[in-house]
């Protein structure tokens, strides 16, 4: 997920000398811009003739031209299977991204979140006319308590950074509440970028704790950084290095102690479903980014959804609009002055959330059961171990097992050789797979995350192994054109982002 | 267990080459107390045959739009989708794949996202766009903290007009961030005076047209005014098919534009996912909030695609980040992107214009009826009726008859005794004579 903004420049890199007429190779197309495509008078859609009438656009009409090309339906869809072609996706080979959790995206969620009754319905229809839908918002709300064990659950924020946003929104109206102005927030070193940047848009400065020699947050020195004006804590648990964070439920203790609140990135949730419900920790709310625990596809950068659970102590001030199951059917509360007891800090989003998203989580929900949830978390953690066993001889681990879904290694290994973490993971690329995240976290050298997931075979794992074990054998044997140079066999070699960055195209422009 | 490919076989494999004696030795780190030995209180795992029957049964307690004569709107636009659409964002390349942070092999998802960022830029008449924002609502808030820091002031302006939603959000936003937002009295004829709310503190005001009651709103007076004193204008728009048949923000002198893109390709979804548009001037293009692609070239000199510009985001910048969005929303920028690539120059402001006479028509029908009347001198495919009587109960009894008959008011801005009689109502190209006319004799129905 988290890359170091490292500018890369392509160099010498990866010059194949065979060419062909076309610039095509084979089955990887070189496709044009949709702009480069354009003819006038061609269209991929087929629409009635307007009328001739006066509008009713006061002096605002359009003017000028808009500038958008004219392809045909065929042209579009060869574009768009082209452009699909020169991705990797998890469907077609392990996604092995620490932090992304990249599993299977099973189809029937798909199928169900395009009934009609939930895809085709608008979002301010009367009441009466949806309540199947405020069923359904309210059944996954009913699984996200019973799997977290906590009381409540705020269901619009839209990604699991906006869920932070809401957790951090409310824990600051608890205070408001309480009268206190307190703006110190501690989030380990280790932490995803976005807490630090989460809190920030809160309005709290970010005290970052160090992390132990063991990979976890160091409590003594968590402790020594308590006190009156701090807010919160910001921790993720399984933590961004793969690991339990052991002390939690002192830390938890320690936090409270002082006033503050308990605030916990939930991203890594998918080590813990079934098993360990955060409300048994001392939390007092946690993000669930749907998009990774729950499976609903990743889709190129998103939507995700982000479902915000909440402590007894934060739930009043959850954000609108909620749903209410009154026995004789559900209503959706939108306004503060309809919350009855509750004390909403605000709103997050139009609308009520990422309901398409809610739709496939909650399919794979029933599919699973509570049963095969647990079952999720236990072959997560089993896949990740296996990786980190079968590994540690060819590549260096910073911190001993048993991890849990995810496994850390840094660039020791490589000492020497003159390949970096990016080498290595781009030589990743040539062997067909998708590189673990690296760079990340920030508190070893050279981080390599990797996180397999539960829906990977032992085969699959196999595989993996054996090119990781021979990559690592290579870069230490001096075999550096297979890394300095990679990749060679994608549908470009190593892009010049320092160029990108220096002097930034945003669009295409015709040519004048 | 359907989705698990792991065998009992396998997993004692794994576990002695790992050394230890059982699942449970993995999770050693995790307290006593929290170690759950016993199976949640939730139903075990189902059968594709199950699962779909249950959800089935929950979608077929709604009335969906498409059995319905539909015209709602109020930030929601329902239009039809081709077909291509989805079938194209169902690639397993597409759907099933991250953000792009490999470029070399996520050309596919960059290229699109450089397209998208070009018609975005080109239908707002702004100099950029960036890859997506959650949604229209958190677009405009983002807007207002991106003005305060290019400003250095911290106030901003809602408009009247400004969806009511979108104004929670940015209040919302603001408060939390140290920001002041002054917001304007609802203004159902669109008629208020803005310009001279604008001070030396003013970071920017926020102006929505179509506005909230379907009014087309000329940007060009409000820009000049904050040019002024130095403040930004941002544009908001909830129907970007209104950019096929009005004037654009960019060239009405917006600083800012942000939308919802959500009426191409993404369709209704119950309110989500949605699609943010984000659109500027380049001298503001190091202030963004989100993913921006750019072009460059490989080790070939091929031309290819990168995210660039991270050094605003929060992977790298932390808590100096422009804003902490990580995730944006890639499959509906895709859908986007494939619906305005259908229609292309001619089929955009050919439907928006059949949008715009069907809205002129209906308002033609529904003005008819006795004591109904229309606010709007100006309007895209969206409009603001009065009744004579109450549009919320209205709506749940033309609801009744089956009909989706538009959103009062009321549900969005209570507690306004003036307010409560108005009826907001959108037209599309999906509306047939027969719908229209059953609207039409509904509502006579229930208003005599």
């Amino acid at each position: 997920m988290m890359r170091q903004g490292r500018p890369t420049n392509p160099g010498e890199a990866g010059k194949d000398t065979l060419t062909t007429f076309s610039g095509h190779r084979g089955l990887d197309h070189e496709e044009p811009l949709l702009f480069e495509q354009n003819a006038d008078g061609r269209c991929g859609v087929d629409l009635p003739t307007p009328a001739t009438m006066a509008n009713r656009l006061g002096a605002l009409a359009r003017t000028g031209t808009i500038g958008l090309p004219g392809l045909s339906e065929p042209q579009v869809v060869r574009h768009f299977v082209r452009l699909s072609r020169k991705n990797y996706a998890i469907d077609s080979g392990l996604y092995p991204l620490g932090s992304c959790t990249m599993k299977h995206n099973p189809r029937l969620n798909e199928k169900l979140a395009r009934l009609p009754g939930f895809a085709d319905l608008h979002p301010l229809q009367p009441i009466s006319t949806v309540q199947g839908a405020l069923e359904l918002i309210n059944t996954l709300a009913h699984w996200l308590r019973v799997l977290t064990g906590m009381p409540a659950v705020a269901m619009s924020p839209k990604a699991g950074a906006h869920g932070e946003l809401c957790g951090l929104m409310a824990i600051r109206a608890a205070l408001d509440a309480r009268g206190e102005k307190r703006n110190r927030v501690l989030a380990p070193e280790s932490a995803h970028g976005t807490n630090p940047a989460t809190a920030a848009m809160c309005g709290f400065s970010v005290d970052p704790i160090p992390a132990d020699a063991r990979g976890r947050v160091d409590l003594a020195a968590l402790k020594a950084k308590l006190g009156p004006d701090v807010a919160a804590i910001m921790v993720t648990n399984p933590n961004t290095c793969g690991l339990f964070e052991n002390d939690i439920v002192e830390m938890a203790k320690a936090i409270h102690d002082v006033g503050g609140y308990f605030y916990c990135d939930g991203a890594n949730f998918n080590a813990l479903v079934g098993r360990v419900r955060p409300g048994d920790l001392g939390i007092d709310a946690m993000h669930i980014n749907l998009h990774k625990t729950f499976s609903t596809p990743h889709g190129g950068g998103g939507p995700g959804a982000g479902p915000v659970v909440f402590s007894q102590a934060l739930a009043p001030y959850a954000p609108l609009p909620f749903v209410v199951d009154k026995g004789t059917g559900f209503d959706l509360i939108e306004l503060g002055a309809d919350a009855g007891d509750a004390t909403p800090f605000g709103r997050m989003t139009a609308f009520h959330g990422q309901m398409g998203m809610f739709v496939r989580a909650l399919s794979y929900m029933l599919s699973h059961g509570g049963d095969g949830l647990r079952q999720v978390a236990q072959d997560a953690v089993l896949n990740a171990n296996y990786v980190l066993a079968s590994l540690s001889g060819d590549m260096s681990a910073p911190f001993p097992g048993p991890c849990m879904h995810e496994c850390l290694f840094d660039d020791s290994f490589l000492k020497d050789t003159g390949v970096t973490t990016l080498d290595f993971a781009k030589a990743m690329i040539d062997e067909g797979y998708h590189p673990m995240t690296i760079y990340f976290p920030l508190v070893v050298h050279g981080a390599m995350l990797i996180e397999p997931t539960e829906t990977e075979s032992k085969e699959a794992l196999d595989q993996l192994i054996s090119v990781l074990r021979n990559l690592a054998q290579a870069a230490k044997a001096g075999d550096l054109a297979r890394f300095t140079q990679a990749p060679h066999f994608a549908p470009r070699n190593r892009l010049d982002e320092t160029r990108a960055a220096r002097t930034p195209v945003l669009r295409w422009r015709a040519q004048e | 267990m359907r989705y698990l490919p792991l065998t009992q076989t396998d997993r004692a494999a794994m576990l002695r080459t790992i050394g230890v004696a059982g699942i449970d030795d993995l999770f050693i780190d995790v307290p006593q107390t929290a170690r759950r030995s016993e199976p949640l209180d939730l139903p075990p795992h189902q059968g594709e045959i199950e699962v779909e029957r249950m959800l089935r049964a929950m979608a077929s307690k709604n009335l969906a739009a498409c059995d319905a004569p539909f015209f709602c709107g109020a930030g929601a636009y329902r239009h039809h989708i081709p077909a291509t659409v989805d079938h194209l964002i169902q690639r397993s390349e597409f759907l099933t794949s991250y953000t792009p942070y490999q470029p070399e092999i996520s050309q596919g998802t960059l290229q699109y996202l450089f397209e998208f960022q070009t018609q975005v830029a080109m239908l707002s008449g702004m100099d950029i766009a960036n890859a997506s924002m959650y949604d229209g609502a958190t677009a405009c808030a983002e807007a207002v903290l991106m003005a305060n820091r290019a400003t250095k002031r911290r106030k901003a302006i809602l408009s009247g007009g400004l969806h009511p939603h979108y104004r929670a959000v940015t209040e919302t936003t603001s408060h939390f961030a140290g920001g002041i937002v002054q917001a304007m009295a609802a203004a159902p004829d669109g008629v208020e005076d803005l310009v001279n709310m604008i001070d030396d503190d003013t970071a920017c005001i926020v102006v929505q047209t179509p506005d909230f009651f379907g009014h087309l709103r000329d940007l060009r007076p409000l820009a000049e005014a904050a040019h002024a004193r130095g403040a930004l204008l941002v544009a908001v728009t909830t129907e970007t098919l209104a950019l096929g048949a009005t004037l654009p923000p960019g060239e009405m002198g917006a600083d800012i534009f942000v939308g919802e893109g959500q009426s191409l390709g993404v369709g209704l979804n119950f309110g989500g996912p949605y699609l943010g548009l984000f659109a500027a001037r380049s001298a503001l293009q190091r202030q963004m909030p989100g993913r921006l692609c750019g072009e460059t070239v490989d080790a070939q000199g091929r031309r290819g695609y990168v995210l660039t510009l991270s050094a605003r985001e929060q992977h790298i910048r932390r808590e100096k980040a422009t804003s902490n969005i990580c995730t944006n929303s890639g499959l509906c920028c895709l859908a986007f992107t494939i619906h305005v690539a259908l229609l292309g120059e001619a089929g955009f402001t050919q439907l928006a214009l059949l949008n715009h006479q069907a809205a002129i028509v209906l308002a033609q029908a529904l003005t008819g009826i006795p004591g109904v009347t229309c606010l709007n001198k100006s309007f895209f495919n969206e409009f603001t009726l009065r009744l004579p009587k109450p549009a919320a109960p209205v709506v749940e009894a033309l609801a009744l008859l089956g009909i989706l008959g538009g959103v009062p008011v009321s549900r969005l801005i209570p507690d306004d005794p003036g307010l409560a009689n108005l009826l907001l109502v959108a037209a599309n190209e999906t509306n047939t004579d027969q719908d229209r006319i059953a609207f039409v004799h509904g509502l006579r129905e229930v208003l005599s």
